[in-house]
């Protein structure tokens, strides 16, 4: 297992976060860090701007001021194509739905990334056949998304999240639409394959027992992070 | 936890002695909180008294002589009779976070602080329980996850509360301009069963 040191430098970090949607003030001044293998959980009730955060940090939204650093170097610096690179390359996504292509195959959904990336198609599902099994649901490899169960399909998303080894896992929600057993049964699985690796693990949730498999949790509100409201004081 | 009738549930699948009562106790339901002998054999006095169990059998040993208890068929209808009543719901109306939030309002201090503190307190608790739960077998993992269950709906509480402060602050300011000179403890405990 891979962890950090708690002096290590942050692998990601947004800095003073401000982000408006039309009249809506997503994010007033959010600050966050992660570190190689940490996994932080982002809090908040809706509205609170956890998701506009998790988007800015991702490369997703570009913010409308502050800053993200990812190893030391700016996002604003770079270049669209570059963050889109950046995104497939170092970054892996889970979300609230899976959000599996419904036309692929299950190993082929996880094998994207890769085929993505450029690996040739046999290399790529092998890789992938291999991690649906660490996710316990190597046998739904052949099937298409729509035969297979909700907390099926999630660890099917968390396997292609993780199967290019990227070095930050953003995971939205990840457990939303599931039940208490498949929820638990994901989050042990994604958690317990991101230390494993040694990937950062950037969590949204609104649940305390899903933020409880996190090393940290940092709360937000009003568009705040809660260490930056504090700060202010 | 009743201790009388878990041993007689414990005892029901075959005669045991006294330290052998004691140690599955320990080991199933004692969660770090043992078992003292005193209790153990205050206990199996008491259930020999009512006919609940009988001496099975008596071992000389090194020390004094030990006693193996089996359980009677009075036993064993008691043990089916608590079984099948359910426990009293806790309503949890004595709520030690609303009284603190209820004052912190009331002297003037900032009561999302005193939130933000315990959200803290129960996630670090919760943190432990769930590296508990995953490195252990299904008891620990069954038994960490009431308490799980148990922290989460209180920060569910907070974070309602946390949303609802402006609206307590108003209703509290209300009430002392209007109950000016009447206790007010006991508009308190009206609205501590009210949010239940």
């Amino acid at each position: 297992m891979i962890t950090s040191s708690p002096g290590e430098q942050p692998l990601l970090s947004g800095i003073d976060l401000r982000k408006t949607y039309g009249s809506t003030q997503a994010l007033s001044g959010a600050t966050f860090h992660v570190r190689a293998g940490e996994v932080v959980a982002i809090m908040g009730s809706s509205g609170s701007g956890k998701s506009t955060l998790l988007h800015c940090l991702a490369g997703i939204v570009r913010p409308d001021g502050g800053e993200v650093h990812y190893q030391g170097r700016q996002f604003g610096a770079m270049s669209d194509t570059e963050r889109s690179a950046l995104r497939r390359g170092d970054f892996g996504f889970v979300f609230q739905f899976g959000q599996l292509v419904p036309e692929l195959t299950c190993v082929e959904n996880v094998a994207l990334p890769l085929r993505l990336n450029g690996s040739r198609r046999h290399e790529a599902e092998r890789r992938a056949t291999e991690w649906l099994a660490r996710l316990e649901v190597a046998d739904v490899a052949a099937k298409r998304p729509g035969e297979i169960s909700g907390g099926q399909g999630q660890r099917v998303a968390v396997a292609r999240a993780l199967v290019a080894e990227p070095r930050v896992v953003f995971a939205d929600e990840p457990t939303g639409a599931l039940d208490s057993l498949n929820g638990e049964r994901v989050m042990r699985l994604l958690t317990g394959a991101a230390r494993q690796t040694g990937a950062a693990v950037v969590l949204v949730t609104h649940e305390a027992r899903v933020a409880a498999y996190a090393d940290r949790e940092v709360v937000m509100r009003d568009g705040h992070t809660r260490e930056s409201l504090l700060a202010e004081r | 936890m009743s201790i009388g009738q878990t041993f007689l549930g414990l005892l029901e699948s075959s005669p045991r002695h006294g330290y052998e009562l004691k140690r599955l106790y320990d080991e199933r339901f004692g969660q770090g909180r043992p078992l003292h002998y005193g209790q153990v054999y205050a206990t199996l006095a008491r259930l020999l008294k009512s006919g609940l169990v009988e001496v099975d059998g008596v071992e000389p040993g090194a020390g004094p002589e030990r006693k193996r208890y089996a359980i009677t068929a009075a036993g064993v209808t008691d043990v089916g009779q608590w079984l099948g009543q359910p426990e009293k719901p806790d309503v949890y109306l004595q709520n030690i976070l609303y009284a603190k939030v209820v004052l912190g309002l009331l002297t003037g201090r900032d009561a999302t602080d005193i939130l933000d503190v315990q959200r803290t307190a129960h996630l670090k608790v919760m943190r432990e329980l769930t590296r508990r739960k995953t490195s252990g077998d299904l008891a620990d993992e069954l038994i960490c996850d009431f308490a799980l269950f148990h922290l989460e709906a209180d920060l569910r509480w907070l974070e309602l509360t946390a949303a609802r402060l402006d609206q307590l602050a108003a209703t509290l300011a209300g009430t002392q301009t209007v109950g000016a000179g009447t206790p007010t403890h006991d508009t308190s405990e009206r609205r501590d069963g009210s949010l239940a």
